[in-house]
This record gives structure tokens, C-alpha cells and sequence, in this order.
């Protein structure tokens, strides 16, 4: 909470510096592809504002105290964001998460363990002698 | 009464040692960077060998940095006043020591970007955990006792800063111990000998480095320490590798009495390959034995260099020490199922070997780069180089053996 | 659901909206988030106690159905270059008595136990017990120290050696953590059984409830003679052996 709301204040602050400054020459907004439109959890203000609390609340519910099947989930995210064309809420500037994490600069931390797209299973693949032998 | 001379002799020595240990340091720390981002598989740590050479160097540059403290209260709390200028030095190693294990043991995690998790969430049942109080009150008590030694009017309240310091290192130490003493897992482990073996060791190993580092600044300086001086403090040394040495064979001999860990012992004492090689020949041939000649033959310890050697062995010696401690340790199968002998895919009942990869290694020399660099850059900007009045000493009685 | 006018206000917008009321941005998510936690589904309840009971007398020496389940179900389907960096949640391990020659074959993992060391020497928590007894590890959390695997007498534990791109979806795996057997947790909250338990096609694993007189394991344990690996450190495991 507190290094979104310093956030905001060095945004705020650095908005009214340049109040003059011309949308032209600067990084062009995010336009991630929405795939369902209309269909969030919570009103896009909200989501916007809010996903990465409700992420976080609802991760350790699931972890920590076995809550499943909610309807805040980050793979039901997934399910609904991943791009049709790639499979995954990663890939481009197009990609819902990486759209605005890009923009707005902010490290995504959840896929270094959690799987980016949607309906992904393992092929199970594993190593022939996997049990028996090293 | 006696004024110290603050001036040093200006060249290009400083700069060059900076430039020395500075690149030893960011060579340490460009490695932990590639570990960190190619992931611990560019290491030879694995997981049946989780803790590896970064951990015996950070866990030597820990230990010594509480026992390096002793040096100054030798002088503050015990009175003697030979070891009375050299408290400053004392803490000025302690915190770059202290600094230098916890870089390196901070870089080698799996996560070290989550440096922040680690200052917030605190599990006290955990020796890691509480260490996140204890190293950083450490580091306060100690730079609130240089204060105390810089500040003519803070004098007197260093006795009480520097016993308050002593006892919390005291449990530093227990502590650092007691991560492998609690350890019930492995028969290396799990003993309460090895909180008072790491006490006895950080007195030896924190003197060693100290004396290293005060023969470097007094070259450094063209200054030439007393032979009296010197005698007192390789005394000392010596008593303390008599000691650690005590207390490792004690650790051995208990481990060994118990019967089920006699397999454990065997296998590091006589057909482990490296690791008898490193306790034989690396801590007892050269890490105590021929320190405790080089410091207690009469012809031999007052040539030049002979003490600054058996320092810095007392140090190769030590760094043999934790290696097989850490690594071997490790090495030596778990026993999960006692009277049967186990195979598996996950190496169960096999004999580990652990070879350091490269990035392992310069990780690890980096700590030391980052204690010369830190030791040198506070010598300079600080007023902390010993410097004996012997006339003053001598008439004191301080000097007479 | 959404206004469709306010998903086109610009972020500035939006943030002009929060600094103009911090008051709002502080308090409402927490409101908004009890709303969304009031969910579906049934919590871990501490008067469960999973178990796992292995008979090595019925687990074939030459079979590990249950560690390719285990891989299948979890995704450690990576290829790892060093075997001795590859994490292994679940492992065979075949044993011969030194006196008698005497062998066995059985699965080792996770022994879930009631006080667990990993738990008890992880600095920052992030090694923690469900209220139902499964042992896990929060790896948001988790720095990678690598302390939990010094101190689980049962080697049950790997390190996310190398980053991964083949997780499934409900088992999350990386770079840098500490992992192990999750007893199948993403299962066992939906009513399954655990891979391995479901692959065993020899019957030598029964999975259930310690604490339920009705349940299979229950029985089974006050039947049969069983044991808790390296019983002599107390640690009151959830996984028990029979036959050896």
C-alpha cells in the first residue's frame, strides 16, 4: 500500500511539473487486447486500481488455508486474458499483463513460477528412468 | 601524554590496495549476478549438496567478525592495555567482515532480489531468522562502541557498550553455532559442542585477520610494530589454536563415541578422499600445527613475516576446517533407513562430490575482496591505526611477560 | 459488468482519481476484498490430519508409477543437465538389511510431518503447515536459502535450480525456490486422492484422513503394524511405512 501511494504522489508530482508537455514523442499508451470483454470479476476501474491486492489476498487464502475455486483466481486471469493468438497473458505489448506491467514499469514477479497460458498442461515428458536410476 | 601521529605516509599504495580489493569484490559480485540470473545450475551445489563453498566463506567472515571484537575487549574490559589501540581497528574489521559474510551469503540465495522478505517476515524458531536481529544489533552495539572510543566525552561509557556487546556476541556466535548444532538431520550436526567450538574459533580467526590487517596498514604506513607488541598478541594467537584445536578434537571424539555415527567419522577422518586431506593435512598439518611452531619456536617467530604466515594460515586452515564440517557433512549419505543400505535415483546412501564451479569460487573470494576493501577505505578516513607509546607501556608494566 | 466509459479513461485519469482521494485508495481495497474472500469452498480444517500409509510389502521394486504420476500431475517434466540438480519430489528407494540381506522397495517424499524442522528453521515462514497437516512452501515468500533442505532428515526436498517454463497451471515451480511434495494439495482440496496414490495400481498406498475413525487409513494403521521413518526424532510423521 504504501509504495503504490508514494507512487502516486511521485506521479502526481510529476504531472503537475509538466502540465505542458505534448502527448506526441512520448511512449505510446497501453492498448492490451481485451478477449471477453465485459465479463471481470470487478468493474475495470476496480481491477485496474485493485488486481494485484486481490491477487495477493486471494493467493494466501488458496496456499495458505486451501480456498479454491473463487472467483478472484489469477488462472481464472489467465483463462480469460490469455491472447488468442499465442495462448499466453505474455508475449508482446499486445499481451494483457505485459501491456501495462511494460508501460508502467513494473517488474511481473508471477511468472517466474506460475504458467502464462491458459489451458497449459505438462506433457508428461519425464525422464525415462526417472524413479529408478539417477 | 602520548599523542597519536595521524599523518600517514601519502603514495599510490592506497589507491592500488582499493583498486586491488575493489575488483576482487565486483568480480564476487558480477559472479553472484550470473548465478542469480542464470539460476544456481551455472554452481555445483545440487540438491543433495544445498550449502557449498559460499557458506564456508560467509560462515568464516561471520564468526570472525564477532571474534575480531575480542581484540578490543582485551583492552576495554580486560585492562591490558597493549590491545587498548587497537579497539578501533577491532571494529572497523568486525564491520567489514560482517558486512562481507552477509554479501555473500545474501548473494548466493535463490531469490536474493527478496532481500526485503527477509527483513520483514521473522520466523523465531529459526536460527536464520533471528540472525536478522542479531547481526544488525551487532553492527549498532559496535559502531556505538567506536563512537564511544572516538568521542573523548563518550569515553566512559565504552566499558559498558563493549560488555553489552560481548555478552550479544557471545549469543551471535551460539547462534551461528547452533544453525548446524540444531541441525538433527545429519550425523555432522546436531551437537552443542559446535556453539562453543565456533566461540573459540571466531577469537582465533578474528586475531589472525586482525593481525594480517595490521601488518598490511603498518607497511603500508612504513611503520614497524614492537616486537614486544607483537610477542603478546602471537602469544595469544597461539593459545587460541591450541584451543580450537581442543575443541575440534572433542568434537570428532564424542561423534565418534557415538556408535551409529562411527561410519560418519571413518568416512572424514580416514577414507573420504578430500576431506581427511583437507582436516589432516589443510587444519592440522598446516592450520595448527605449523602456526603454533612458526608463533612458539624462539628462533623462528621473530624473523619478519613469520607471525604475518602463521595468520594467515590459522585462516587456510580454518576455511579447511568448515569445509569439511559444511561440505563434508553434506557429502556423507544420510543415514533415513539405519542397518540397510539404500539406492535411489536421488543419490540415497551415496557418497556426494562437490567440486566449486567457478562462479562459486569467485563469489566466495569476492567476500574477502569486500572486508580489504572496506578495512582499507576506513583506515584511511579514520583515525583507527594502532599506534603503541612502548615507552609508556614499558614503564607501565605492560610490556614485562 | 464493467462501464464501458471507464475503460477508456486513461491511467492519468485514474490516478488523479486516487491522489485526490488516498483516504478511498487505502481503506477500499481491504472492504472490497472481504466481499470477494466471503467464496465458494471449503477451507483446511485442523481437525483433518492427511496421512499417507505405504505397504513396501505390495510396492514392486521395479516400478515407479507413482513418481511418473507424480511428474505428470506436478510438471517437473524438465530436462536438467546435472541429474544431481534435478528436483525429484517423489522417489523409489530400494534398500537391502546389512545383516540379512533382506530387500525392500518403497516411495520416499515429504513425510508431511506434525513438526516439521523445515518449518521450524525457515527464516522468513515461508516453509508452513496447512491446518490439515500438509507441509508447504509459500514461494512468494521463500528466499532460496536452502536451510529447510539441510534440515529435512528425509532429503525430501529440491531447489529450482533453473527457470522453467512447463509448469502446470495449478502447481506453480521456478527458479530460486525451495520445493517438494505438496501431497497434491490442488488435488486433495477438490476430494482427490494424490497422484501417486491414484497410480499405484499395486494397492501399496493408502491415502486418507489420520484423524477419521471411518476412514480406510485409520483402520488400516490400527490393524496393521507400521512406522514412522526415523521414528527416534519425534517429528510424528503423516507418511507411515508398513513392511519394513
Amino acid at each position: 500500500m504504501f509504495k503504490r501511494v508514494l507512487a502516486v504522489m511521485l506521479f502526481s508530482i510529476a504531472a503537475l511539473a509538466q502540465p505542458a508537455v505534448a502527448d506526441a514523442g512520448r511512449v505510446p499508451k497501453p492498448t492490451p487486447t481485451i478477449e471477453t470483454p465485459g465479463q471481470c470479476v470487478a468493474p475495470v476501474e476496480e481491477m485496474r486500481r485493485n488486481h494485484m491486492e486481490m491477487l495477493k489476498h486471494q493467493r494466501n487464502r488458496t496456499m495458505r488455508m486451501g480456498e479454491r475455486d473463487t472467483k478472484v483466481s489469477l488462472n481464472g486471469c489467465i483463462q480469460c486474458h490469455a491472447s488468442k493468438i499465442n495462448g499466453s497473458v505474455l508475449g508482446s505489448r499486445d499481451n494483457f499483463c505485459e501491456a501495462c506491467h511494460a508501460y508502467a514499469a513494473v517488474k511481473l514477479d508471477c511468472w517466474d513460477c506460475h504458467q502464462p497460458k491458459a489451458n497449459y498442461k505438462a506433457t508428461a515428458s519425464a525422464p525415462p528412468t526417472m524413479g529408478l536410476k539417477p | 601524554m602520548f599523542t597519536p601521529n595521524f599523518r600517514y605516509k601519502e603514495g599510490p599504495a592506497f589507491y592500488l590496495l582499493v583498486a586491488a580489493g575493489g575488483l576482487v569484490a565486483a568480480i564476487g559480485v558480477a559472479a553472484a549476478y550470473y548465478m542469480e540470473h542464470m539460476g544456481h545450475i551455472v554452481t555445483n551445489m545440487t540438491n543433495q549438496i544445498p550449502w557449498a563453498l559460499p557458506h564456508v566463506f560467509a560462515i568464516f567472515l561471520i564468526i570472525s567478525a564477532s571474534g575480531v571484537m575480542m581484540v578490543a575487549s582485551i583492552g576495554t574490559l580486560f585492562g591490558k592495555n597493549v590491545y587498548k589501540p587497537r579497539a578501533r581497528l577491532a571494529c572497523l574489521l568486525a564491520i567489514a567482515l560482517l558486512a562481507a559474510g552477509l554479501s555473500v551469503i545474501m548473494l548466493d540465495l535463490g531469490r536474493a532480489d527478496r532481500l526485503p522478505v527477509a527483513l520483514t517476515h521473522l520466523n523465531p524458531t529459526s536460527e536464520f531468522g533471528l540472525n536478522i536481529i542479531f547481526y544488525p544489533t551487532f553492527l549498532t552495539l559496535t559502531s556505538l562502541y567506536l563512537w564511544t572510543l572516538m568521542e573523548p566525552r563518550m569515553n566512559r561509557y565504552s566499558k559498558t557498550v563493549d560488555l553489552a556487546n560481548l555478552i550479544w556476541r557471545l549469543m551471535l556466535t551460539t547462534g551461528t553455532g547452533s544453525i548446524f548444532g540444531f541441525i538433527v538431520a545429519r550425523q555432522a550436526y546436531g551437537t552443542a559442542v559446535l556453539a562453543p567450538m565456533f566461540i573459540i574459533s571466531s577469537f582465533a580467526w578474528g586475531l589472525a585477520i586482525f593481525l594480517i590487517i595490521q601488518r598490511v596498514l603498518y607497511g603500508w604506513s612504513n611503520m614497524v610494530l614492537d616486537p614486544a607488541v607483537l610477542k603478546r598478541m602471537k602469544n595469544l594467537l597461539g593459545i587460541y589454536i591450541g584451543a580450537v584445536f581442543y575443541f575440534v578434537s572433542v568434537y570428532h571424539l564424542t561423534s565418534e563415541y557415538y556408535a551409529k555415527q562411527g561410519d560418519f567419522e571413518h568416512f572424514i577422518l580416514i577414507d573420504g578422499g578430500i576431506f581427511p586431506m583437507l582436516y589432516w593435512g589443510g587444519f592440522v598439518l598446516l592450520g595448527t600445527l605449523l602456526p603454533l611452531l612458526l608463533i612458539f619456536h624462539p628462533r623462528i617467530w621473530p624473523k619478519p613475516g613469520a607471525v604475518t604466515t602463521a595468520a594467515v594460515l590459522v585462516i587456510f586452515g580454518a576455511l579447511c576446517h568448515l569445509y569439511v564440517l559444511i561440505v563434508g557433512g553434506q557429502a556423507f549419505p544420510m543415514e533415513i533407513f539405519p542397518g540397510m543400505t539404500a539406492t535411489s535415483s536421488f543419490y540415497d546412501g551415496a557418497i556426494e562430490h562437490y567440486v566449486p564451479s567457478l562462479p562459486e569460487i569467485l563469489l566466495s573470494i569476492g567476500g574477502f575482496g569486500i572486508v580489504f576493501t572496506i578495512a582499507i577505505i576506513g583506515a584511511r578516513v579514520l583515525n583507527v591505526l594502532p599506534q603503541d607509546d612502548i615507552a609508556q607501556l614499558k614503564a607501565s608494566g605492560s610490556l614485562t611477560d | 459488468m464493467s462501464d464501458s466509459k471507464n475503460t477508456r479513461r486513461g491511467f492519468l485519469a485514474a490516478s488523479a482519481t486516487m491522489a485526490a482521494g488516498l483516504g478511498f485508495v487505502a481503506i477500499a481495497p481491504g472492504i472490497r476484498l472481504i466481499e470477494a474472500a466471503s467464496a465458494q469452498g471449503k477451507l483446511a480444517s485442523s481437525k483433518v490430519r492427511y496421512g499417507l500409509l505405504i505397504d513396501s510389502n505390495k510396492c514392486k521394486s521395479d516400478c515407479d508409477a507413482c513418481v511418473g504420476a507424480c511428474a505428470t500431475e506436478n510438471g517437473i517434466v524438465e530436462k536438467v543437465a546435472n541429474p544431481r540438480q534435478r528436483a525429484q519430489w517423489i522417489r523409489k528407494i530400494n534398500l537391502v538389511e546389512t545383516s540379512t540381506g533382506k530387500t525392500h522397495s518403497l516411495p520416499m517424499m515429504c513425510q508431511h510431518c506434525a513438526k516439521p524442522p523445515c518449518v521450524d528453521v525457515c527464516p522468513t515462514g515461508a516453509s508452513f503447515k496447512r491446518a490439515d497437516g500438509i507441509v508447504l512452501v509459500d514461494r512468494h515468500i521463500c528466499i532460496g536459502c536452502r536451510y529447510c533442505m539441510m534440515a529435512c532428515p528425509y532429503k525430501a526436498r529440491s531447489f529450482g535450480h533453473q527457470a522453467l517454463t512447463t509448469q502446470n497451471p495449478e502447481v506453480p515451480r521456478g527458479q530460486g525456490c525451495v520445493e517438494a511434495c505438496t501431497f497434491c494439495v490442488q488435488r486433495v482440496d477438490r476430494g482427490l486422492k494424490p497422484a501417486c496414490v491414484e497410480a499405484c495400481t499395486n494397492g501399496a498406498m493408502i491415502f486418507g484422513d489420520l484423524n477419521d475413525p471411518n476412514s480406510d487409513i485409520y483402520k488400516r494403521i490400527r490393524e496393521v503394524s507400521s512406522r514412522q521413518v526415523r521414528a527416534d526424532l519425534k517429528l510424528d510423521t503423516g507418511v507411515r511405512y508398513q513392511g519394513i
